[in-house]
């Protein structure tokens, strides 16, 4: 497994891969905020949401596979929803009994559940869109055209380019373990202080290696002139193009809310 | 699994909307305040450092080991990035590893991510930096002691906090959030102090200087042990009574009128003559909500600005 593997943007040549960053990422979040203004149980509204991320995935020339596959990320955390379908009152619609305990789900309990999971199901697949078809870099640099603290865009762009090095780096530490825990005394084995030790000393060793990189990297970035700060040589224009797309977004957008809440 | 979503990053559609524009305004002061700190003491030097170091934390999540029951520790890294980097870089590259988090590998949402960066950033850090700086003066044995304390005391109060958010936005209710979150939390927590000990024991050993007493005294000052304190009290006395009495708090909620606050309709929450022409239907929901993040852009702005003047000054 390699590190690179990590990074989600999918190269492609496409209206949406070419749309200013700025525009996507307002049209993302604009997206998200209607997603969890929708009421619970709001069908229409739900799937006509769903048909804006299926004809953005089509113009964008993304395997509809891709953004699925990667779309059930956020299903474990619906655990911490799913007791709302016993809890919240209304009809019951079944009952089971557990030793003393009684669970009764109510239709509006269901509902409620069922709207949270289309909710995050939706909202994921659209950050995912934005990830694949735009790069981070990209990202970091419209964030700083979208008044973000400066000083943040730089860590994180500093972050980006060393994440998959120190990832690696991990990696190898892992492997390095399991090649050496091949054959653990059982009694070690079993003593999660021990391995608790061993990872820390494996994390330990990460931190100096990437205390004395960060030592290096600065050296080499000042013997480059760098004075803090990120310069690009790609400016990002607003073109014609990119405000048409954002108006038109923002009116399907727009009409997804008027159409749920007046159908 | 390489990136393993620990139960702790929320997803958009988990929260209502006023509680996620509420912790992003929260979030936004203090990273604010970490800014202007960090830009007031910090040469330039430091953006590399913070920037690697925040992809050491990113890679030192992947590094588990396994607990009882087939379940794996790993670490959040709160507690570890405060105690070497100090707490308003801390605050700094936290923000930066739930941003990048959210932003490149959905692990954790858009909209609620000013709520996972209190959470996680600031939270943990907050409290981790406080019980270590009261130790300083102690024993080698007493700080480690104390900084795994931290650690622990630092994922609980994120979990009690994701628990309150998830409670008030009608997600889950309280009699089983706040067990089940603080339950999980709990062997979390002893994941992460262990590691977090080990870790520092480590750095001990080897670069005895990072962890001195001069470098640590250097980086802020004892006011810091105040709000980080003050969180780590609250979490003691709250959690055992958010997990054996949630009834009581709801009560206490539901008298204050929080609940209905936080769930009802934006819209709701707009005095009348705001919204007039969108009349009083649904559809004035979504206009809510853009002047909602619009307020929050705009505090963000001037928030920047105050910075920008100060640096310059």
């Amino acid at each position: 497994m390699n590190a690179s593997s990590l990074d989600r943007y999918q190269r492609a040549e496409s209206l949406i891969h070419q749309l200013d960053p700025r525009i996507k990422i307002l049209l993302s979040m604009l997206f998200i905020l209607s997603n969890v203004l929708l009421p619970d149980g709001a069908a229409i509204g739900f799937f006509l949401s769903w048909m804006l991320i299926l004809l953005i995935n089509i113009i964008s020339k993304l395997q509809l596979s891709f953004i699925l596959k990667r779309s059930f990320i956020a299903l474990p955390f619906t655990l911490a929803a799913i007791t709302v379908i016993f809890t919240l009152p209304g009809e019951t619609i079944a009952e089971w009994e557990i030793g003393s305990w009684v669970l009764t789900a109510t239709d509006s309990g269901l509902l409620r559940f069922l709207s949270i999971l289309v909710r995050s199901w939706l909202s994921v697949q659209v950050a995912i869109l934005l990830t694949a078809t735009t790069t981070f870099p990209d990202i970091a640099h419209s964030l700083r055209h979208l008044h973000f603290p400066k000083i943040l865009i730089s860590i994180l762009s500093f972050m980006y380019r060393y994440l998959f090095v120190l990832s690696e780096e991990a990696q190898r530490l892992l492997k390095a373990r399991a090649a050496r825990a091949a054959r653990i005394p059982k009694e070690k084995a079993r003593s999660f202080l021990w391995q608790a030790k061993v990872a820390g000393n494996m994390v330990g060793q990460l931190f100096v290696r990437s205390l004395e990189r960060s030592e290096r990297v600065y050296s080499a970035m000042q013997a480059r002139g760098f004075r803090g700060q990120f310069l690009t040589l790609s400016p990002h224009h607003l073109r014609n193009k990119d405000y048409l797309i954002g108006v038109i977004g923002f009116t399907l957008l727009m009409s997804i809310q008027f159409i749920q809440f007046n159908i | 699994m390489y990136l393993s979503p620990t139960p702790l990053h929320i997803p958009d559609g988990f929260l209502s909307i006023l509680i996620s524009i509420l912790f992003w305004a929260i979030s936004i002061i203090f990273v604010g305040l970490a800014i202007c700190r960090s830009q007031k003491e910090l040469e330039d030097r430091q953006i590399p450092l913070m920037g690697v170091m925040a992809a050491f934390i990113f890679a030192a999540q992947m590094i588990n080991f396994p607990v009882a029951g087939g379940t794996s520790g790993h670490l959040l890294g709160g507690a570890l990035a405060a105690i070497t980097l100090g707490p308003w870089a801390g605050i700094l590259v936290m923000t930066s590893v739930v941003a990048l988090q959210g932003l490149l590998f959905q692990d954790g949402g858009l909209l609620v991510m000013g709520a996972n960066i209190f959470n996680m950033g600031i939270l943990t850090t907050l409290v981790g930096y406080s019980f270590y700086r009261i130790a300083i003066h102690q024993k080698k044995n007493i700080r480690l002691a104390s900084a795994g304390i931290a650690a622990f005391l630092g994922v609980l109060a994120a979990a009690l906090m994701t628990a309150i958010q998830l409670w008030l936005s009608g997600t889950s209710p309280a009699k089983i959030v706040f067990p089940a979150m603080l339950g999980i939390h709990s062997l979390i927590g002893i994941g992460e102090a262990l590691i977090t000990v080990a870790t520092l024991g480590f750095i001990y050993k080897v670069r005895p200087t990072i962890l001195s007493l001069q470098n640590i005294e250097e980086k802020a000052k004892k006011g810091w042990v105040i709000p980080g304190f003050t969180i780590a009290i609250l979490v003691v006395l709250l959690s055992p009574l958010a997990s054996t009495n949630p009834d009581g708090l709801e009560k206490v909620a539901n008298e204050l009128g929080f609940i209905e606050l936080s769930q009802a309709s934006i819209f709701e929450i707009f005095p009348d003559y705001i919204l007039p022409i969108f009349g009083d239907g649904n559809f004035s929901n979504i206009f809510a909500g853009i002047i909602g993040l619009l307020l929050v852009g705009l505090f963000a702005y001037f928030i920047g600005k105050f910075i920008n003047k100060r640096k310059t000054s």
